[in-house]
Order: C-alpha cells, then structure tokens, then sequence
C-alpha cells in the first residue's frame, strides 16, 4: 500500500500534515511531531511580518465535540521564525509548509518575501483567520477580488514555491473565490480553516468565556462542512489543484473521506489532544486498514474519488 | 457540585473559603472537586481578567484548593476576591508525582511550592510513607504549611530561610544535602519551587543516584496539548500534558531547563 505522493516536486512519505496553530511554536514540537507522531509534514503557526501579540485567556477551550479557539495569532515575527525554521532545516525529517498572515495585500507579499530564504517547501496564505477580523474587517477570504489580490502580492514573492491559499468555509461562496485566487495564480488550496466564529457563555458569571468573546470552531463536528467545501475548491478548479484537507479529521476513515472530496493531502489539527501526538501514525495505519480491505494500492487513488463516481454515474 | 473529569471547558465555582497565609499568599476553596492528583495543575479563569495555569494545594474529592502569590495581573486581581464569588476552573491537567505506599520520601518545597508539596504528604503519610518535609523561603514571613506539615503522621518538618530567620540560614537543598550525608537515602525526592531550586535539586539527586520528580513551570494557553506554547527544548515534550512533572532523567534531557522559558510569543526569556 502505497501512502507517498509527490506534489509540485515535493514528495510527501504519507498525507498526514501538522495543521497550522497547532504544536507550531518551536523546531523541538516539529520534529516530535515528525519524529514521535509520524506526521508527513508540518505547518508552522501563521508568522506576521512584524511582532502581533494575541488575546488573554482563556483563548483555547473544548468539548468532545467543539473546540473554539481564539488564540489572536500571536507571533513573534520572521527574526525568530528564521531561529526556529534554521534549526528544524537542519535535520528536516519531513516537509515544511510556512504559513503567513497579513493585514493587507501589499504586506502579504513582504511577508512572504521575509520567509523565502527559510526554503519553505510550501507557502500557506492565511486569508481566512475568524481571529483577527477587528483589525481589517471582514477576512480576505470573504472577497473574490481580495483574495485575488493577496494570491498574485504572494505570487509575485514567491518565485518558484508553491502558494497554497487557505480559504474560509464562511465565504457565501467558497466556489468563487477559490476560482479567483486559481486565476491569479495560486497552486493549492487549504481547506477549510475554522468555522464560525462560535460562542460559549458561562452559565454563573454570565459571561463569554473565550476573552475575545467569540472563537473560530474546530472538531470533529465541522468535518461535514469541510467535506462540501474541499468538494467544491476541488469542481470549481476542476481538480487541477492540489489540496490541503483540514477540518474535523480524527481517523483514517475522515482521511478518506476528505480525499474523495478532493484533497490530496490531509491537515490534522484539534484531535492531537484526543487520541495523542501520534495521531498522524494512527490515522496513516487506519487508511492503510480499509485500502488493504478494499483493494486500493494507492492513496492517490482516493484524491477526488467522489466526483469522479459522480461524473460515470 | 458533581466532579468532572478533565474538563477542558471552564465552569465558574463559589469561593467557599479564603485563608490569607502570608502578605502576598492566599489560600481559596471552592465548592467543587475537580479529581486532582498531587502536582497535576488547573487552569484558573478569572471572569474578565485572564485565565492563568495553578497548581492544586489540595483536592479531597469534596472540595479543591489553591494557594497563590498575587504577582501577576490575575493573582493581584483573585486576591481581593471574596468568599461566595465566582471563579473559573477547568482540569485537571498533566502529570502527577507517583509513589508506592510505605516508601520514605523527601519533599524539596521553595516558597509556594509547599502546597503541592504538602498535598503529597498528606497522601503520602496516610499510606504510611515516611516523609522529610523541607520547606524553604526567603525569611520566616514567607514561610508556608508549616503548621499543616506538622499535623501529619510519620512526617519530619525542616524549615530552612535565606536570612536565618528560621532553620537553617540557607536554601533547602543544603538541608537535602545534610540529609544525605548522614547516610539517610528516601526512596524519592520531590520537588517544587523555583527553577533554579530544581536543577540543584536535579543536580544533588543525580549525583547522590536516588530519583526525584520535579514540577517544571512554563507559560500556558490551553492547558492539554494544542497550542504548544509549554514545548521546552530540544525534546518537544509540552509540559501540561508530559508535564509539569517530571522525572529528573527526563529533567536533565531538557536543555533550557534553569536557562529559559517562553513567553506568550514563543519568545525565549532568560531565567
């Protein structure tokens, strides 16, 4: 059973990848998270072209169901990224994928400019933080024209790295802007980033309890979201485009299903805290479980199955 | 109020009880039990303020207690706080110290870390464990648990001040070391304090080859293992899940130990 892919001249030994926010901070948690937790690539947290301090607790809350988080992107720049990111190059046991932020589209392209010569195997483009909206109001990813306009500053920056942008299952139509941001440029797509923002008040103090109030929603519960959003990045670009599927994963049978929406490669993300650090090796071996059962060799095989079931249907 | 395991969503609990131990330390009980274990920590939500890791001072399984030193913005602002309010809880989170009955301990505690340290002995002595309890502070004032310490059965109470001012004029580990010396050898040593107290308790410990538990300390935001804020280098352990206690052979793996910890950016910050 084969689990590698190659995507844009970058091979992937299985399609389990660290999601961004999560056990991001350091080179020690990346290379657990390779080393320990099997994953198949890592996604720094998103890195701000200058210091961005983020909110007070409480900032990350869950249920078994939910997890909201409204962490406020805190970074400390690309100074310390270069720090972090130099000492994991070293060894680099698995691909890297750098995930940036901005507050506008010209500062996009800095920051991707600032990150290039860490040698990121992949740029990630966060349009699609719940967290930081005050600051620039509605997120990129809301906007066909904005979105667009962040992928070609980011293009333009990059060179030859692939730009993957990461898109908002709150847009009214993921559809739109991710064909948009394919025809300015972009080589993937991460899907979906958090859901809402949510709400969660304490029934004794009557208060919010996340400080920001509301908190962008991960989990199990936002996979059937993240299934019809990868479906529809996958039709609208006519699965030309590689994509990041992120949303709720927490088996190798939510893997699968993602992959017939149309990812190639699968984010893991809030279940880390449910089933341990090596949620990646668990979820790889539970895929490999029901391709064995079900006579598929290739995981590849699994990338868009569904719409190709539909279109022979 | 039922007790809720590992709850990963805070509640607001009533103070029940406030006991004020020294100038800047303060005790509170609340009407819940979260289940904790000796060492194991809780996040603790002040409603408006911020929400901030604490070590559990005692956990019965009718009611929780912590003992704080207001220093920050959310310590200063519970110390003003009154029986019958509200504060948040949610854990408990991480590990805790482990032990098997009947072995002869020696608990390490600098300033506030005696709670925890006394929550051991508390459960410790009543499985007939022998104890030496060390407790260390700056002066005579800032000593705490003494008279807790003292009430518990097979338990010997060394008090040690940087001043003279009561026991031994000097650090606790200095009392651990004279311990050693006079051929005594527990089982364990726990500890819990400030670092620099920790790696001379790792320090001692190893050389003296007797293994100790200690409970590291590193900024938090979610408390059980996602946001990666806790991860100490190199090994990328997060210390609210493979910590905050934790073995000394796994103590002496961790390269900034006693050197840095990391603020809310990921920013190393000298000790």
């Amino acid at each position: 059973m084969n689990l590698s892919q190659t995507i844009h001249g970058v091979t992937f030994e299985n399609p389990t990848v660290l999601a961004s926010g999560i056990l991001g901070i350091t080179a020690s948690s990346w290379m657990r998270v390779a080393a320990e937790g099997g994953a198949g690539a890592i996604t720094t947290k998103s890195i701000w072209l200058h210091e961005h301090k983020g909110h007070r607790n409480p900032t990350v809350i869950s249920t078994d169901v939910w997890t909201l988080n409204a962490v406020g992107v805190p970074d400390a720049g690309p100074e310390k990224a270069k720090e972090e990111i130099g000492a994991y190059n070293k060894k680099k046991p698995v691909p890297l994928i750098v995930n940036i932020i901005a507050e506008s589209a010209a500062n996009y392209g800095k920051t991707a400019e600032a990150v290039l010569p860490l040698k990121p195997d992949f740029l990630e483009v966060n349009i699609s933080c719940p967290n930081v909206e005050d600051e620039f109001g509605k997120p990129f990813a809301c906007s066909a024209p904005d979105a667009a306009a962040v992928t070609k500053a980011v293009k333009k920056a990059a060179g030859k790295v692939p730009v993957f942008i990461k898109l908002s299952p709150q847009a009214l139509s993921i559809a739109e802007i991710a064909r948009a941001c394919a025809d300015a440029g972009a080589d993937g797509f991460t899907a979906i980033n958090t859901v809402g923002p949510g709400m969660a008040i304490d029934l004794r103090s009557r208060r919010p309890i996340l400080s920001n109030r509301v908190g962008g929603m991960s989990g199990p519960a936002i996979k059937p979201i993240a299934v019809r959003c990868i479906a529809d990045i996958y039709a609208a670009t006519g699965g030309k485009l590689p994509i990041i599927g992120t949303g709720g994963v927490q088996s190798g049978e939510d893997a699968i299903e993602l992959m017939l929406a149309g990812a190639s490669l699968i984010g893991i993300g809030t279940a880390v805290w449910k089933r341990g650090i090596d949620v990646f090796s668990k979820v790889c071996d539970e895929i490999k479980e029901f391709c064995a059962k079900e006579g598929i060799s290739d995981v590849a095989e699994l990338v868009g199955g569904m719409h190709k079931t539909i279109q022979r249907t | 109020m039922p007790i809720s395991l590992q709850s990963r969503l805070p509640r607001t609990y009533r103070i029940v009880k406030v006991r004020k131990e020294t100038a800047m330390v303060t005790s509170m009980t609340f009407d819940c039990s979260l289940g904790a274990k000796p060492g194991q920590f809780v996040m603790l939500w002040v409603p408006g303020v911020d929400e901030v890791p604490m070590s559990v001072a005692y956990d019965d399984g009718k009611n929780l207690r912590i003992t704080f030193f207001a220093v920050g913005d959310t310590t200063k602002t519970l110390a003003t706080m009154k029986k019958g309010d509200l504060v948040g809880l949610r854990g408990p989170f991480g590990t805790f110290y482990e032990w098997e009955p009947k072995q002869r301990l020696a608990l390490v505690a600098g300033g506030y870390g005696a709670s925890p340290m006394y929550f051991v002995a508390k459960e410790a002595s009543a499985q007939g464990c022998a104890i030496d309890a060390i407790v260390g502070a700056r002066s005579k004032d800032h000593l705490l648990y003494l008279d807790e310490f003292k009430g518990l059965p097979n338990t010997t109470l060394h008090v040690a001040t940087d001043d003279g001012s009561q026991g031994h004029k000097g650090y606790n580990v200095d009392v651990l070391k004279q311990l050693l010396a006079t051929g005594e050898r527990p089982n364990q040593v726990f500890a819990c304090g400030p670092e620099r107290m920790l790696v001379a308790v790792s320090e001692v410990t190893a050389e003296a080859k007797i293994p100790s538990q200690l409970s590291l300390e590193r900024y938090m935001k979610c408390g059980y293992g996602l946001c990666g804020n806790c991860t100490v280098d190199p090994l990328g352990i997060r210390l609210c899940v493979e910590g905050p206690v934790v073995k000394n052979e796994t103590a002496r793996k961790i390269a900034e130990f006693g050197k840095y910890h990391r603020d809310d950016l990921g920013k190393k910050q000298a000790f």
